[in-house]
């Protein structure tokens, strides 16, 4: 397998956070301040400040039970935090709900896949389209004109959606009736449909094997450059993460205990202690 | 042999209206995973919709139907968005007493309106009988209407979640909420939508029911609204073919046991045919395993 390495340079913002040099002048797509979430008293995630820019490929690390998905629930407000604030585009999200923030710009994806098994594929990316659909009841039970143009308008979107990753062949198949990767890759078409600025992918190469990660990797970056979006992402792959992301901010017990580049974060005591333990005192 | 014809005329006449009424439980039940014991009393104020608009307010029949499915809409999302909505995060223990607290509400309010006694519904069809066989088997009006807007119903129904993008949102809320809400699916609004359509399809019924059996008071909603909750276990709770499927097969078992056992034993025959499946199938003919994920 080919080594690679992100070869992006990150400059430090002031809310400090490093962001890829190209999007420095931009609005960055995310900027989190001092976010935290407390369940009966435990603190899942605490103090939480990540800026993440505009195109960038963003990595959320750390061991199991450091909060990371508690992060992406706080991100998509299927929690509202208890501090902070978490702002998509510039914008503050306080007080939405998860519909807002993805009209906002904001899509995921789910550790244990979680498709509509019983539509078929094509229709599972059509539920992601669905707010850019512009017919309404009426004309789709009277099938009027309008009807017809819009389906085929949607037919041509799913279609150019699944090609991304080669599936336009199984658009009429059950979506429970893929195979395990198939799934997976699904879930990015499905959470790009909603037409995102930023994209959360939730440990996306779990149960994959090395060639298809390798693959998976490619298609994150031809993603990020054919839409211009930023993408974070948990992982484990240990490969992938040092891959292909640019920023990678590791977290423990709740807590950012690192940001930087990949060659920083491997280099840091901290970060190792954190993964493999204390070195034993000689 | 032409009387057992007649009985599963009676029968599938009979079954389409708890068909009918039985895709509003299995809608509801599939998006909201709720049982809305409330249905059967919608019926109940349909029916009298229907009839203060023939009796009182002279109307043409069909516009009595459009006026009490309005009536229903607006009465199924008003009782959905006051009742059923604040207890969306709840127990489904404290959904279902609401549900029941509904349904007794409604009765009440039927009979703060309308009165205890009972009002004799003048059927709103008349588009003439057939007669079979030198008029030894006759089929009313009203089981021809019957059987034509089960029918009707349930195509626009099959194209509506199929082909339209409501339903399409219906059918991903039904599977993950949570999944569909972070699509940018309004959840809300969806289930609103159903108990609208639910609703409406409930006055539909009111009416049909109420030209077949013409007394209206206000628990005449009640027994049929049990009984198509029976068929849509039957047919598998969720499924939309199953409560078809399990609306026609009651009414034939019912008129059928009334005929040929007992006249008194027929509401047993169907809560006897409710155990049963329970008992052998629990997910009804048409209902789907659910594995739970551990």
């Amino acid at each position: 397998m080919t080594q690679r390495k992100s070869t992006t340079r990150m400059v430090p913002v002031p809310s400090h956070s490093i962001v890829p040099e190209r999007d420095v002048d931009k609005r960055p797509v995310l900027e989190t301040r001092h976010l935290g979430i407390e369940f009966g008293g435990l603190k899942a995630v605490e103090d939480f400040n990540l800026t993440i820019g505009r195109t960038e490929i963003a990595g959320l690390i750390g061991p199991n039970g450091a909060g990371k998905t508690t992060v992406f629930n706080l991100l998509t407000k299927v929690y509202q935090p208890t501090t902070g604030t978490v702002l998509i585009d510039g914008k503050d999200t306080a007080g939405m709900n998860t519909v807002q923030a993805n009209k906002l710009g904001i899509a995921r994806t789910f550790q244990n896949i979680r498709l509509f098994s019983n539509m078929t594929v094509e229709d599972n990316v059509r539920i992601g389209l669905h707010n850019q659909i512009r017919y309404g009841m009426f004309s789709g039970i009277f099938r009027l004109p309008s009807f017809w143009s819009g389906e085929k308008r949607q037919h041509e979107q799913a279609l150019d959606l699944l090609s991304i990753f080669d599936m336009q062949d199984m658009a009429a198949m059950k979506a429970g009736s893929l195979p395990y990767g198939a799934q997976r890759r699904l879930e990015i078409v499905r959470a790009l449909a909603t037409n995102p600025s930023l994209l959360l992918l939730d440990e996306p190469a779990a149960g994959m094997n090395p060639h298809e990660t390798e693959e998976l990797m490619e298609n994150i970056i031809k993603i990020r450059d054919k839409f211009q979006i930023a993408v974070m992402l948990i992982e484990h792959d240990m490969n992938l993460v040092m891959g292909i992301c640019e920023g990678i901010c590791v977290l423990n017990y709740g807590r950012i205990i690192a940001k930087g580049t990949a060659d920083e974060i491997q280099s840091n005591p901290v970060v190792i202690e954190a993964y493999l333990g204390k070195r034993k005192e000689d | 042999m032409t009387l057992f014809l007649s009985y599963l005329i009676n029968g599938i006449s009979l079954g389409s209206v708890y068909a009918i009424i039985a895709l509003g439980y299995t809608m509801v039940y599939g998006i909201a995973k709720m049982l809305n014991f409330a249905h059967g009393d919608v019926i109940m104020i349909g029916a009298y919709i229907s009839f203060c608009a023939t009796q009182y307010m002279g109307m043409p029949a069909i516009v009595s139907v459009l006026m009490a499915m309005a009536v229903c809409t607006v009465l199924g999302i008003v009782i959905e968005g006051l009742a059923y909505r604040p207890l969306r995060q709840a127990a489904s223990l404290a959904v279902l007493i609401t549900a029941i607290g509904v349904s007794y509400f409604l009765q009440n309010m039927a009979l703060l309106i309308w009165g205890a006694n009972p009002k004799s519904f003048s059927s709103v069809f008349d588009v003439g009988s057939i007669s079979l066989f030198s008029g030894k088997l006759l089929i009313s009006s009203e089981t021809i209407l019957t059987v034509l807007a089960n029918i009707v119903i349930m195509i626009a129904l099959t194209l509506f979640t199929g082909k339209t993008k409501i339903g399409k949102a219906m059918r991903a809320v039904s599977e993950d909420k949570g999944a569909a809400e972070l699509m940018g699916i309004n959840v809300n609004a969806t289930i609103s939508m159903t108990f609208a359509i639910g609703s409406a399809l409930a006055a539909i019924a009111g009416v049909l029911l109420c030209s077949a059996y013409p007394t209206l008071q206000p628990t005449t909603g009640s027994m049929p609204g049990i009984k198509a909750f029976t068929a849509a276990v039957f047919g598998g709770i969720g499924s939309i073919p199953g409560a078809m499927i399990g609306g026609l097969l009651l009414g034939v078992i019912e008129i059928l046991g009334k005929a040929y056992v007992s006249t008194e034993l027929g509401d047993a025959f169907v809560f006897a045919v409710l155990i049963v499946v329970l008992l052998v199938k629990p997910t009804g003919l048409l209902g789907k395993q659910v594995h739970e994920k551990v």
